[in-house]
């Protein structure tokens, strides 16, 4: 939260540079001695977590562009070449897709705990929404990325995700044809997707600044929902307590990182990307990463034409419309309660989204005919449900259970059988 | 001095004053300069004239024999061309256009609404419909998968056309959708025969 800076710089160096530039100030104030609520557990680690996958992207990702070749005659040997020849290049380049995988597990996890939570509420919208647009740079990053290796995954992919453009009314197959700069997918993609993905990153990076700005602004959200009311009972300095709390998290992290490069690289990916891409011979289906199942669940869920919609169009409109709903749930969701810790009926609702989305995920890896279908369109319906009539009246018909005084009081009080489970880990 | 000021006030009865139209100019000049600029670094990303100067392919039929099909790149996709055999000429007439999933030609060579009959079928930019000769983009209209069938022994579906593995749309001999999921007829690229055995598409 904003508080007033107890940089205290040593005479000499120190004091110069922070009468010119209060770098080492700021850093101080925003990692150090930043106050933040005693209570958080660790689900609250994942944004710390986060920062560490995309450092590790970067690097990965830069490294790897030392090697790789942005050519549809070169790109698919230039990746077996970083495999095969380059010093440690099968270890950059398994770290760096499974990184990807990582990264998306961690955001999934961080998004949930907003939501269950209620960390987005105010006076936290626009941190919310900032974290929605990372989301969306992120999907863009990886889905370019994936076109990279030039496999028969990456190119079909390609295929099928610009072909959604083509469904936007009247511009749509011009816009198709501009993302393409040609006539299908083709070497003018390629290099312009490797173009970009290079860029996004650092646009994430950038973003990532705005949304710990923002954060630092009313300071932490807590498992209790309750604000900071007294500093000195409520808070604790950001280091040693978060840093060593986080340092630890990102360890544990690691290690399933570190499992999934070292025994279990290619478990994440797809075998069809270990075959050059053939624009003359399309897979036997077509399947996305795991990350975005979910989605391409929704995408072929609407089988039905609306009206004037298309199914086509309906489908695309589902699909980006299940992530742009995310920018308004601040205001969907009209419980004043934060925290679904005190809200019995949202937090059974909420373990069925978990639910809805799994189902989702793995429905998305299934061919799109018979019941896999209906199933889909039944978890779609209540994904929507769920933002869009469940949290909206949810706010007016639940009552809520008693919130603590304070956050000082949560920790302090002995916790009742049914709440031992939740605060066990934020001790 | 005394005129300036005015100038540079607001006016007491509404109207714009000079300075209001000064500004306003000034804003639109530089949103067209902007709009101006921004316009390159748009359409640099349009296919390039290497690209374009691929736009057309020209084959050469006489190779084709009655009963084959072969495939040919045109625009990064891949054309199909069969050369029908009187057979299955007669089997795509014969096929009622009730029967049909959809009714539209989707000829690049016709212009308005036009009914999908084998004729509309064949049609080339100049008008003549040539039976023998149908030349489809080997699109699945579904979800742009590569339809089986052109070459001998593959799969072509239950109209004796092709099959699309992915998703079992089935088409038939004059590239039509009888069944499964895609939604529209192959489309037919825009063609003109330069000679009886030479083809221009696109």
């Amino acid at each position: 939260m904003s508080h007033p800076s107890t940089y205290k710089p040593a005479a000499g160096f120190a004091k110069w540079l922070d009468d010119r530039l209060p770098i080492v100030r700021l850093a101080h104030d925003s990692f150090v001695d930043f106050p933040t609520p005693k209570n958080l557990n660790y689900w609250y680690t994942f944004g710390g977590i986060l920062a560490i996958c995309l450092v590790i992207q970067i690097i990965t990702g830069v490294i790897l562009a030392m090697h790789y070749v942005p050519h549809t005659s070169m790109a698919f040997n230039s990746v077996e070449h970083i495999m095969r020849d380059v010093n440690y290049g099968w270890l950059m380049r398994y770290v760096h897709a499974n990184g990807a995988s990582m990264f998306f597990l961690a955001v999934y996890i961080h998004m949930f705990r907003g939501v269950y939570y209620g960390s987005y509420k105010e006076p936290r919208e626009v941190l919310w929404m900032l974290g929605v647009v990372i989301y969306l740079l992120m999907m863009a990053t990886a889905f370019m990325g994936y076109v990279l290796p030039w496999g028969q995954m990456s190119y079909w992919g390609a295929t099928v995700i610009t072909n959604l453009f083509s469904a936007i009314p009247l511009v749509g197959e011009d816009i198709r044809t501009l993302l393409w700069g040609g006539f299908s997918v083709d070497n003018p993609t390629l290099n312009r997707f490797y173009s970009l993905h290079y860029l996004l990153p650092f646009a994430i990076a950038g973003v990532v600044m705005l949304h710990i700005w923002a954060l630092h602004i009313p300071g932490n959200a807590n498992p209790t929902g309750v604000e900071v009311k007294d500093v000195k009972k409520d808070t604790v300095p950001f280091h040693p307590y978060y840093t060593v709390k986080d340092g630890f998290a990102i360890v544990v992290f690691l290690i399933l990182f570190a499992a999934f490069v070292f025994f279990n690289p290619n478990g994440l990916g797809h075998p069809d990307n270990y075959i050059e891409a053939n624009p003359l011979s399309t897979p036997a289906s077509i399947v996305p990463e795991w990350y975005y199942l979910p989605f391409y669940a929704i995408l072929r869920a609407i089988t039905f034409d609306i009206g004037p919609i298309s199914s086509k169009l309906g489908g695309v409109m589902a699909m980006f419309g299940s992530i742009l709903v995310l920018f308004v749930l601040p205001w969907l969701d009209t419980s004043k309660v934060r925290s679904m810790r005190y809200r019995p009926a949202a937090k059974m609702f909420f373990f069925i989204f978990i639910a809805a989305c799994l189902v989702l995920g793995y429905l998305g890896g299934k061919p799109a005919e018979g019941s896999y279908v209906f199933y889909a369109q039944i978890a779609t319906a209540y994904y929507f449900s769920f933002f869009l009539i469940i949290l909206p009246l949810l706010g007016f018909m639940e009552t809520p259970k008693p919130l603590p005084r304070s956050i000082a009081e949560s920790v302090l009080k002995t916790p009742k059988a049914g709440e031992a489970a939740h605060n066990a880990p934020a001790q | 001095m005394t005129t300036e000021i005015s100038d540079a006030g607001p006016s007491d009865d509404g109207e714009p004053t000079r300075r209001d139209f000064i500004h306003i100019f000034a804003a639109a000049t530089a949103a067209a300069g902007a709009g101006a600029a921004i316009w390159p670094l748009v359409h640099q990303m349009n296919p390039d004239a290497s690209v374009l100067a691929l736009s057309t392919v020209e084959v050469d039929l006489s190779s084709i024999s009655v009963g084959q099909a072969i495939k040919v790149m045109w625009q990064g996709k891949p054309v199909f061309i069969r050369h029908r055999t009187e057979a299955e000429i007669t089997e795509g007439e014969a096929t009622p256009l009730g029967a049909l999933k959809d009714d539209a030609a989707r000829n690049g060579n016709l212009t308005g609404s036009v009914d999908a009959t084998d004729d509309a079928r064949v049609t080339s930019r100049d008008g003549a419909a040539r039976p023998q000769w149908l030349l489809v983009v080997g699109i699945c209209t579904h979800l742009g998968c590569i339809p089986l069938g052109t070459s001998s022994g593959e799969n072509r579906g239950d109209y004796n056309g092709w099959f699309c593995p992915c998703h079992g749309s089935h088409y038939d001999i004059a590239g039509r959708i009888r069944k499964g999921p895609a939604p529209e007829n192959l489309e037919i690229p825009r063609y003109e025969f330069l000679s009886d055995a030479l083809v221009k598409i696109g």
